[in-house]
């Protein structure tokens, strides 16, 4: 069984990014058409290689900021840079993102493989290629015995665990994920938890996750990015400086609690101010 | 500290406890069969078939009972035998009905089809159109046949244009729902992927209209049915080329009140058959993934 190179060592150009700027959000700011202003003023530099938490209250402009890092949605104040991106034809920055959405978000009519294989094919990768990736990608999540299943036959967290292959699927510099696990039971939640961050060490691809949980933001992160509402805005910028690889021992540490302590008076604070 | 150094090939080799599994996997369940078919089936069968028995004997009864001449109301088994000896010309008529009817749909699929996909693409091809195919479905087919009628010369290609007229708008509003309601989440991962407008009519906008598309084809099998059957009542021609109507209104004029009945029978067996046909291939195409085919255990 050949694994992919790249789910299973730090990608080079990953390596050759590692610590530098790979997204860098300048003043965006968003107004929606019917007015609401959803964020305005986000000034934030995404690392390469780091695994960071976008934290905050429903309704701080969290997807938003994410959708228009994914380019869902121009920003209608300030600029997203891209620096290091190659450029396509027409000198936009190549995005090379995946995106990982609240819900599983799969095709119901295609099985677990041909939703993985989706964006392959459509970047136009020929079908026997692309379905040894998409495989390779499932692996990977542990449902190489599913590749055939329909989504309906499927638990939440193995839906999810496609959506995430599917993301991956592409080998993306950045992988976005708003809300993953929101509305997984706490078990598979810690599982896929771990599953992620595994993946994420193997394969060295930065990571920004969006979430509302305390816990989960200190448990995942290198660093955590508060929000406050009306409008959206950052309000603090956390280090979680615990090592990595993080297991269970990590969820019942001093460390683990007091950093939870630390990312809740911030964020008590945003919600009151 | 030798769990965490282990843990990075945890997603591959440790069980995952939420039903990714070996032991999770999904046990093929049987279920009871009798003569091939579950004890549900058979009592879909079954119980319709009881009540027509009932209703058919109840009605044989009454008409023998009370002794009312065939000319007024002939018994199922009256109208059996007609049917029978009958069935050489009867059934050429039924065969030309269903032809007028089956090529009225393969024509509703086919402008219902593309027209749906046509106005989704364009908003100003819908908006100038949409309304006109509006005014087509609101004006009483019967109204229109004899305008038709006079128009094409050729009284076969008049009926199959009223049939289609009746049948293709259910496919079209029923595609456009389709097609416009695909998964906005899906919509927006298909642009992150810079998917060109075909790509996203071909792998996600077409496979989510497909149940509603099939939705409105049900409805459409047996509009076109009741199209070609009123056209040709309003035609009213006779000679070689006569469908079932004819054969009513002939039968009608002649007061063959049972042959009458019969050609009715074949009437109603035949919307019968279609939606039946229509329902299987539905099935057929939906079974793995819609909800509406899904055989659920909770
Ligand atoms: N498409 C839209 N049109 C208008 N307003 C919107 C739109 N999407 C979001 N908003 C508004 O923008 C604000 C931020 O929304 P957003 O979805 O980004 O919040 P969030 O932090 O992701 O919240 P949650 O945790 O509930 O997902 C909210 O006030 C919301 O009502
Ligand atoms: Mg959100």
């Amino acid at each position: 069984m050949t694994a992919r190179v790249s789910l299973t060592t730090p990608d080079a150009v990953a390596q050759d990014m590692a610590g530098r700027p790979v997204v860098v959000l300048r003043g965006v700011g968003k107004r929606y058409s019917n007015g609401t202003l959803a964020v305005a003023g986000v000034d934030l530099d995404i690392r390469g290689g780091e695994f960071a938490s976008l934290l905050g209250p429903s309704g701080c402009g969290k997807s938003t900021v994410l959708r228009m890092i994914a380019g869902l949605g121009e920003p209608s104040a300030g600029q997203i840079d891209w620096p290091g991106a190659t450029h396509d034809g027409r000198g936009q920055p190549v995005r090379d993102v995946g995106f990982v959405f609240q819900e599983p978000t799969l095709m119901p009519w295609a099985t677990a493989l041909q939703n993985v294989m989706l964006p392959l094919r459509l970047q136009k990768v020929p079908s026997r290629a692309a379905a040894d990736r998409a495989a390779a990608a499932l692996q990977s999540v542990g449902l190489e015995a599913f590749l055939d299943a329909y989504p309906r036959e499927l638990s939440g967290g193995m839906k999810m665990r496609v959506s995430i292959a599917r993301a991956l699927v592409t080998e993306p510099r950045i992988l976005l994920l708003d809300e993953p696990f929101a509305a997984l039971d706490e078990i598979t939640r810690h599982r896929l938890n771990d599953d992620l961050l595994a993946l994420w060490a193997r394969a060295g691809f930065t990571v920004l996750f969006v979430t509302h949980s305390v816990f989960e933001s200190v448990y995942l992160s290198q660093r955590i990015v508060v929000m406050a509402a009306r409008p959206g805005r950052i309000v603090a910028d956390v280090a979680i400086a615990a090592p990595f690889p993080r297991d269970a021992g990590f969820r019942t540490s001093v460390e683990y609690a007091d950093a939870c302590k630390v990312v809740s008076a911030r964020l008590a604070a945003a919600i009151v101010a | 500290m030798t769990d965490s150094v282990a843990r990075p090939s945890a997603a591959r080799a440790a069980p995952a406890g939420d039903g990714t599994d070996e032991a999770a996997r999904p046990v093929a369940i049987v279920e009871k069969r009798w003569l091939g078919l579950t004890v549900e089936t058979w009592q879909r069968i079954l119980a319709p078939l009881a009540i027509g028995v009932i209703v058919l004997g109840l009605w044989e009864f009454i008409v023998r009972q009370a002794g009312i001449p065939h000319y007024i109301l002939p018994g199922p088994l009256l109208i059996f035998r007609t049917l029978i000896a009958d069935w050489g010309t009867l059934s050429g008529s039924l065969w030309i009905t269903l032809q007028i009817t089956g090529m009225a749909l393969l024509a509703a699929v086919i402008v219902g089809g593309l027209l749906s996909i046509l106005f989704t693409q364009s908003k100003w091809l819908e908006l100038s159109l949409f309304p006109y195919a509006i005014i087509l479905q609101v004006t009483p087919i019967v109204a229109i046949a004899p305008l038709i009628i006079i128009w094409v010369d050729d009284t076969l290609l008049s009926l199959l244009i009223c049939a289609w007229i009746v049948a293709f708008f259910p496919i079209l509003s029923n595609t456009i729902l389709g097609i416009n309601s695909a998964d906005h989440n899906l919509v927006n991962l298909f642009q992150l992927y810079g998917a060109s407008r075909w790509q996203t009519l071909i792998y996600l906008r077409l496979p989510a209209a497909l149940p509603y598309f099939l939705g409105g084809l049900r409805i459409s099998g047996g509009l076109a049915l009741i199209g070609a059957v009123v056209a040709e009542f309003v035609a009213g021609s006779g000679g070689t080329a006569s469908g079932l109507a004819f054969r009513i209104l002939e039968a009608g004029y002649q007061l063959k009140i049972p042959r009458m009945f019969a050609a009715l029978v074949m009437v109603s067996m035949s919307g019968i058959a279609i939606f039946l046909v229509l329902s299987l291939v539905s099935h057929l195409l939906l079974r793995r993934w819609h909800e509406s085919a899904m055989r659920r255990e909770n």
